[in-house]
């Protein structure tokens, strides 16, 4: 097993703001205290047929 | 005394009676319908009036011509004289469905933050007309390899800054890569995430060498047809970073590789006036129609007559013989063989082209039927 988990980025869902969050912290963000963040989008590239 | 048909008698000039050839080259565009709009086809038709109604070859070379009416960048407008419906028709139809373009068909995001979905954005892309000429690729199989010969990428990047203002992406922030794809084509399994030592790490596309390097494109890069096709509008931080890959399609498959915008024809309105229509009557004649066929001739002593000045703008309203008594005066018709041919080019090749390649595809296919049956 891992011993430290990656820590992860959210985006503050009212103020836009990136935040690391780790295992156990609270979801909330740094900026602006508000408490809806969201994952960011995968870094894969996502192949689209343009029809 | 012999007995002599009277449609046998020298002193009668042979051929149709005029009433019977009006019926055959003429639709008549009457008040309430149009009549006499069948072709008619069977070489024997006019046989018992000692006519032949066959269709032959050399009478079609002799008779056929094709003028120019008008021509600019995108669109064309001529006359087709002396073909049967069916050929201009198929003409068309091969314009619309079947003449191939490049157009984009695979579209990559890396990363998109837009408002705009990512299968939104990517049909959006795939409309847009590429200005490449598709008689220089070759078509792409699903599970043939993207190469120099068959796929053009181009590459859109886009950021709005933080603070700025609203970004409009528009379709010249689409840009050519000659050399192929940029994107790692990652490996699906994280086995073998080491890329290959020595070589170059994989794409999404396999180019031996530069689509810049051919004499072709060397000083005509590969670019959207218009720069100012909006793709999107981006907020505030918001990004837009993908590859898209223009294929060789037909129109049949879907629209975006419709070379036209559309291609149509009509017949040739032919308006004769029955009667010499004057003074109030011709002025009466000139406000009636909407399409301003008719204009009135000055006589002198202040007579007026009316004469049918521009019967091509003729849109067949029938406006002018739908008040009681003027069917007598005016006849509308149309020219069966006479087609009035339009083609409006979406822009990837120029119009007169679009109808030769359309030409050599009937002509393909005609010899591609003659080797089924042989």
């Amino acid at each position: 097993m891992d011993a430290q988990p990656e820590p992860v980025s959210y985006i503050c869902g009212d103020c836009g703001m990136e935040n690391t969050l780790k295992p156990g912290d609270v979801i909330q963000c740094r900026e602006c205290g508000y408490r809806i963040l969201y994952k960011k989008r995968t870094r894969r590239i996502v192949q689209y047929e343009a029809r | 005394m012999p007995k002599v048909s009277a449609l046998n008698m020298p002193d009668v000039p042979m051929g149709l009676p005029s009433h019977m050839e009006l019926q055959r080259t003429r639709v008549s565009c009457d008040k309430d319908a149009p009549t006499h709009t069948e072709n008619v086809q069977a070489s024997g038709a006019y046989a018992s009036v000692g006519v032949d109604n066959s269709l032959r070859l050399d009478q079609f070379r002799k008779n056929f011509r094709v003028t120019v009416v008008r021509l600019t960048e995108d669109d064309m407008e001529f006359d087709m004289i002396g073909i049967d419906p069916s050929i201009a028709n198929a003409f068309r139809r091969i314009l619309i469905s079947e003449v191939p373009t490049m157009a984009i068909e695979k579209v990559f995001i890396a990363n998109s933050t837009t408002l705009v979905q990512d299968e939104v954005l990517a049909h959006r892309l795939g409309l847009i007309p590429i200005k490449a000429d598709p008689r220089l690729f070759e078509w792409k199989d699903d599970n043939k390899v993207s190469n120099e010969k068959n796929t053009i990428v181009f590459k859109l990047h886009a950021k709005c800054q933080r603070g700025g203002p609203r970004l409009t992406v528009k379709s010249d922030q689409l840009k050519w890569l000659p050399n192929g794809s940029e994107f790692i084509d990652e490996p699906t399994t994280a086995t073998d995430s080491t890329p290959a030592t020595g070589s170059t790490p994989k794409t999404f596309t396999n180019f031996d060498h530069s689509q810049a390097s051919l004499p072709e494109f060397a000083n005509n890069p590969i670019v959207p047809k218009h720069p100012d096709i909006i793709i999107s509008k981006l907020g505030p931080g918001q990004e837009i970073e993908l590859e898209a890959h223009a294929v060789k399609g037909i129109g049949k498959t879907h629209a975006k590789w419709s070379p036209v915008s559309t291609a149509w024809y009509r017949m040739l309105p032919e308006v004769v006036l029955l009667q010499d229509i004057k003074d109030e009557l011709a002025e009466e004649l000139v406000k009636k129609c909407p399409a301003k066929v008719f204009d009135i001739e000055d006589l002198g002593k202040g007579k007026m007559k009316a004469t049918v000045a521009r019967p091509r703008s003729c849109t067949l309203c029938r406006e002018c013989i739908r008040e009681e008594n003027w069917e007598e005066r005016v006849s509308l018709r149309r020219v069966k063989d006479h087609f009035i041919f339009t083609i409006e080019s979406a822009g990837q090749l120029p119009p007169q082209e679009l109808f030769t390649e359309a030409v050599k595809i009937l002509e393909k296919k005609c010899k591609g039927l003659l080797d089924e049956l042989s």
